[in-house]
């Protein structure tokens, strides 16, 4: 019988939590890494009891840890990030220059085919790549190449949190950074372009050509149609039918365009998941109530999914990389709150229940579907 | 023999006890204690210093008998009391945050 597993990376540590494919009960393990910062943990779609996490603190930096069993027992691996050559300078809040350094990694995205290689996205924003299982990394030095003296941070820091690979064409990558924008590659990320046409950014950007400095807070796209992209921006909710080459928005009747997370059905391409957040500086639901909101029609028309969530007095986050939709018959979808929570539902949103509720703020979560 | 004394997070990473007997050759140093600290535990590589600087990270912190160590120069040498192993050499996570 198919189970789920799911990785959930905090603020203080990393839970597993796993159940079978009525996906009623759940056994949490964890806390992994305790006291740490997980931001992200992955497994490999090619061989799913391969995980890696990315385990970082003020005190002690980076550390990458992998699994060969599912997250039962973990090895150190190689936590190294060092940029090729002379890292050089990005444009800093106040318009000055600003060395490139190594903060920690958001992102870890297995190959599709191959446990041993990993792509890593990572801050200050760059995308490195192991092909020995975590034992060294490798920056792909041509992204910063892309006009990276003009990328600029976010709020939250300058991380590339965001690798789509296409599962027809393994020379090409998708990428988003916050907030340099989001890019294309066609050789295996050697090289890339920006692909941000057709994105507006009224306020921090007035050049309505500019081709980086957009906040992308996520990209998503369904297996099956590897030329459809779906993003949820700083404000707005996009999509775009030629591999990012031109976007258009879709926020349609959200109640706010503003958030973080944005997923596709497993099974159904054109439905998608967005959690609207009232603003950027208001980071929690519209009116207290969390509602993921649905659309069947790949945009524009949406309907709030509120059965089991929380419908008044609720201020909590949904971070970018804390959705996620396992790959059952019936799809299931998962999301973590900064106030702790893991929401699913096995019946592809119509109803939630609280997986877990007092987890430390949730950073990330992943599902695997495993048989 | 020099004792050195890991914090808690570090000791799990490491998995060691509270204390990692080291020898450390020729003259004691921090820099060298750190040398022989990591070619023995590979994982503490980039948790107490940088990787490439070798510089000491921000929040973390050394004491030898009972002296902050924090800031003296990495190859200058440790006190008699700590080469001998009388004393431990203590690494320990700054009290940081709010």
């Amino acid at each position: 019988m198919s189970r789920v597993r799911l990785l959930v990376g905090t603020k203080k540590g990393a839970f597993i939590l796993t159940a079978d494919g009525k996906r009623k009960k759940w056994e949490v393990s964890g806390p992994h890494f305790a006291g740490f910062e997980l931001y992200h943990l992955k497994g490999s779609p090619a061989a799913p009891d391969r995980l890696y996490a990315s385990q970082t603190s003020g005190w002690f930096g980076q550390l990458v840890q992998r699994s060969d069993d599912g997250g039962k027992s973990w090895e150190a691996v190689d936590n190294q990030f060092t940029y090729d050559g002379t890292p050089g300078t990005h444009q800093w809040y106040d318009g000055t220059q600003h060395p490139w350094e190594f903060k920690r990694v958001w992102h870890f995205e297995p190959s599709l085919t191959d446990p041993d290689t990993v792509y890593a996205g990572v801050e200050d924003a760059a995308l490195f790549r192991t092909k020995d299982g975590g034992k060294s990394w490798q920056e792909m030095p041509g992204l910063r190449s892309v006009k990276g003296h003009l990328w600029q941070p976010g709020a939250g820091g300058m991380g590339l949190h965001t690798i789509v690979q296409d599962p027809t064409n393994p020379k090409r990558l998708y990428i988003a950074i916050s907030a340099a924008g989001a890019f294309r590659s066609e050789d295996g990320g050697e090289s890339w372009r920006p692909i941000t046409k057709g994105l507006v950014s009224l306020y921090n950007l007035p050049d309505p050509d500019a081709e980086v400095g957009h906040c992308v807070h996520r990209i998503a796209m369904h297996p099956s149609r590897p030329t459809t992209l779906f993003m949820q921006k700083h404000w707005d909710v996009l999509r775009s039918d030629d591999a990012g080459d031109s976007w258009h928005e879709v926020s349609g009747n959200l109640p706010s365009d503003f958030g973080f997370p944005i997923a596709v059905h497993a099974h159904e391409p054109e439905t998608i998941y967005v959690v609207p957040i009232k603003s950027d500086s208001e980071h929690y639901p519209p009116e207290g109530k969390l509602r993921v909101y649905r659309s069947r029609s790949g945009g524009n028309e949406w309907e709030a999914l509120t059965k089991g969530l929380p419908q008044q007095d609720c201020y909590v986050n949904v971070l970018r990389g804390a959705m996620s939709v396992d790959r059952l018959e019936k799809c299931g979808i998962y999301f973590g709150t900064t106030g702790g929570q893991v929401y699913g539902s096995a019946d592809g949103g119509d109803s939630w229940t609280a997986i877990v509720r007092d987890l430390p703020a949730v950073l990330s979560v992943e599902a695997q579907t495993l048989s | 023999m020099i004792r050195v004394v890991l914090p808690e997070h570090l000791r799990r990473l490491a998995r060691v006890g509270p204390e990692v007997p080291l020898e450390v050759p020729g003259p004691a140093s921090l820099a060298a204690v750190l040398d022989a600290l990591e070619a023995r535990y590979p994982m503490l590589r980039g948790t107490i210093r940088d990787h490439v600087t070798r510089k000491r990270r921000a929040f973390v912190r050394f004491f030898a008998c009972e002296q902050d160590w924090s800031h003296e120069p990495a190859d200058a040498p440790l006190p008699d009391a700590i080469t001998t192993g009388a004393e431990p050499l203590l690494i320990i996570g700054a009290m940081a945050g709010g």
